[in-house]
């Protein structure tokens, strides 16, 4: 907790220093490891689209801090009926969009409209789906009825695919984006860059710092290092070798900051399927491992512990990494008692190096209590088809990065998990529904618990932000709530 | 002495050392590569660990040790079977002549023209990756070569008199190659299967190094340095080990497998010396 305080504070004191005017501008060059497929968040799901470009280029009615509280943005405010299923929005005056359009409240309902639409092709339908409908009550003021309480509600039309688009260059954004953010699309070298340039018609322009963001695409993590050392990039904000920091912590000319994301990273079991359609197997999966050796081995110490499938980071959390302690005599007895014991299980790994890494220590780990494990390195479409769509594995490691992703657990026995309770259905149905915040994170808490006693999952850690930073760039989040990162804040020396 | 005679003689010793210590690590290593110790990782050269400790705390030396049955195994088994098959097919083209043999050397060119790589991901993206995969593949890189080594040595055969003294005495085809071309080409087909084992044990360390190859914790000096590169600059000695290994059995298989082409074929080493 120390360090998340740490981590807010930190923002606080940057946030507060730029709202003075900023003295340095410059081209800011961000490294960053995928590409994104298309230019256009509400059309596809890569996560780097919504990384690079939402709330820089895109706007939507409210936005997340770093913290993952919710803001306004292009709604200046908001109020919400008594019973929960009206939200009506004042809009901030004097947006306008990069090609010169201006917007208002016909904006929103077209984003709205097209995204709820039958032959929609939004990745996160899920957002708009309790919507009942957008109305305009003025160019200034929305309003929105719900068919049912959601508490995501204003968290969720945050993200980018919820963005706020123009009828007319909605149409070209999965090649030229166009929207309300300080930062206008400038150009894209496919396999080299995308470069953005700030909007001067932005309606808070003099707070924005830089003139111009480069995001170089480098996915192999030597060469990443390569281009920081040579200092042709000032920033990667999620360096992907955390054995790599030790260096740059060593170099004057670098900053290294550690941060949270909302990635639980899980040892999934097949829930639907022998072996671990027993309980028995999956607690001595839990007991087997030990997430200390895992994380020190994999991620070179740099992550936190989780007991269950929520962020420590998060106002809910409840610690329960105590609830199966690394225990190889008893992970033993648990396999024999479900005839697991001698037993042979696959574990299909995804090509992330948080997961290869982390698969071979399991499979040392699970070695000592008495089951082989088989490592499949499969490549990431291999995964999606066999594991994620057919359910056809044993076990796998995967980091689940979305947030409020409790959800999965009440996904059915179709989701990969194979996993189905009742009891859960219930206690996720409450809580997406439960409107005090209070309320709620006692729900999540109770939600937490009964996974980690169902042992649905071996959980493992929360996979960590690691961030590589040039001397003299500042306001960059340390931690990721959301997939995005607004640059408005950003300055560079 | 002449530098090819110390070539071969170097390339015997390589790998008369190379399989000694595949031999060795079958009954005993240092410790159990599989070993994981995390809190001893990156430990450097000492009198416990000869060559340190890798990124898990494993001992290196142990590693290397395994690695190198794996890679005599994955070499001599790929060469083994794309020989044999290559070779019946190059006898069966010699022997049949006419359609067949232009048949079965047409699919020899079209089998040379398909990358050995591009093959290796197609079977992982059908059945996943794995080392019989990896086999298979190197495997199937070798048919051609062996056929068309095959086929031109055996043609110069059944021009002999020997051969034709036989058919006259009425021995069938089928019998004329076993008993008598198959041994007169064999040293042509050692050779070039010494020579195959130095590349196959390359593509091998390229397969796994990619990840289609040894999958853990089976150990493969090609995985090996995968997982040493993002360690350069913390323990370069991760990727330096492997890499000299790979050097060294690679060498060793091509010196010797010259020196023996240069001893079966003295013409060849008069007229180039």
């Amino acid at each position: 907790m120390t360090m998340f305080r740490t981590t807010v504070l930190t923002a606080l004191l940057t946030s507060a220093a730029l709202a003075s005017p900023a003295l340095a501008a410059g081209t800011l060059r961000i490294g960053t490891q995928q590409e994104p497929t298309v230019l256009d968040p509400t059309s596809d799901a890569t996560a780097s689209i919504s990384g690079m470009l939402a709330h820089n280029v895109y706007e939507a009615l409210t936005t997340v801090d770093e913290s993952g509280a919710v803001q306004p943005n292009l709604a200046k405010s908001w109020t919400i009926s008594d019973d929960g299923l009206t939200y009506t929005f004042s809009l901030v005056e004097g947006a306008q969009f990069h090609d010169g359009t201006g917007f208002d409240a016909e904006d929103v309902k077209f984003s709205f409209d097209r995204a709820m639409a039958e032959d929609s092709v939004n990745p996160t339908k899920k957002i708009f789906e309790p919507i009942e409908s957008v109305t305009v009550i003025d160019p200034l003021t929305v309003e929105m009825k719900l068919k049912r309480k959601d508490a995501f509600f204003l968290f969720n039309i945050a993200q980018g695919a919820a963005s706020i688009v123009a009828p007319e260059s909605a149409a070209d954004d999965v090649t030229h984006p166009v929207g309300t953010g300080p930062f206008a699309f400038a150009g894209w070298t496919r396999g080299d860059r995308l470069t953005l340039e700030k909007f001067a018609g932005y309606r808070d322009a003099d707070s924005v710092s830089l003139d111009k963001v480069e995001f170089r695409f480098i996915s192999d993590p030597a060469a990443a290092t390569a281009a920081l050392m040579a200092e042709e990039l000032d920033a990667f904000p999620g360096f992907p070798a955390p054995e790599l920091l030790e260096q740059f912590e060593m170099d004057p000319r670098f900053k290294v900051v550690v941060g949270s994301t909302e990635g639980e990273v899980i040892l999934a079991l097949n829930n639907g399927k022998p072996p671990f359609n027993d309980l028995n197997a999956r607690r001595g999966v839990s007991y087997a491992i030990d997430r200390n050796e895992i994380i020190e081995g994999a991620m070179y110490g740099r992550a936190v512990p989780i007991g269950s499938f929520y962020p420590p980071h998060g106002p809910a959390y409840v610690d329960l990494t105590g609830m199966y302690p690394h225990d190889t005599a008893k992970a033993k007895e648990l396999f024999t008692e479900s005839g697991l014991e001698g037993g042979e299980v696959t574990l299909r790994v995804p090509p992330f190096p948080y997961a290869t890494r982390s698969a071979e220590i399991v499979q040392a780990e699970l070695a000592r209590a008495g089951v082989t494990v088989k490592v499949e390195n499969v490549e990431w479409g291999f995964w999606i088809d066999e594991v994620y769509k057919k359910q056809n594995y044993d076990m796998t490691i995967i980091a689940h990065t979305s947030p409020n992703d409790l959800s999965n657990f009440a996904r059915g026995p179709k989701y990969f998990y194979g996993y189905q309770s009742d009891a859960f259905d219930n206690l996720w149905d409450e809580i997406k529904t439960e409107a005090d915040p209070a309320k709620r994170h006692e729900l999540e808490k109770q939600a937490q618990t009964y996974l980690a006693e169902n042992a649905v999952h071996a959980f493992l850690f929360q996979l960590p932000k690691l961030g590589v930073y040039r001397d003299g760039v500042d306001g960059f989040w340390a931690s990721s709530p959301v997939l995005f990162q607004p640059l408005a804040g950003v300055s560079i020396q | 002495m002449t530098t090819r005679a110390i070539n071969l003689r170097i390339g015997a010793f390589l790998v008369i050392v190379l399989s000694a210590v595949a031999l060795l690590s079958l009954v005993w290593t240092p410790y159990d590569h599989t070993m994981l110790s995390v809190t001893e990782k990156f430990r450097p050269t000492s009198a416990a660990h000869w060559l340190g400790t890798d990124q898990l705390g494993r001992d290196v030396l142990s590693l290397l040790m395994a690695a190198s049955v794996n890679s005599l195994a994955v070499a001599f088994i790929a060469v083994g079977v794309g020989g044999a098959i290559g070779t019946a097919l190059g006898l069966t083209a010699s022997a049949c002549g006419g359609w067949v043999e232009t048949a079965i050397m047409r699919l020899a060119d079209l089998g040379f023209a398909f990358p050995a790589l591009l093959f290796a991901i197609m079977l992982a993206a059908a059945f996943g990756p794995s080392l019989s995969n990896a086999i298979l593949a190197i495997a199937f890189i070798n048919v051609p070569i062996f056929a068309r080594v095959a086929r031109g040595a055996a043609n110069q055969i059944w021009t002999r008199d020997y051969v034709l003294a036989g058919r006259a005495a009425g021995a069938s085809q089928f019998s004329l190659t076993v008993e008598h071309v198959l041994p007169n080409i064999s040293a042509a087909l050692i050779v070039q299967a010494t020579i195959e084992f130095a590349v196959a044990i390359l593509a091998e360390a390229a397969l796994s190094y990619l990840g289609l190859g040894a999958q853990p914790p089976m150990p493969s000096w090609g995985r090996m340095l995968n997982e040493a590169q993002t360690l350069m600059y913390l323990a370069p000695q991760l990727a330096i080990y492997p890499g000299l290994c790979i050097i060294a059995a690679v060498l060793g298989f091509g010196l010797l497998g010259d020196g023996l082409r240069d001893v079966s074929d003295p013409r060849l080493a008069r007229g180039r010396a």
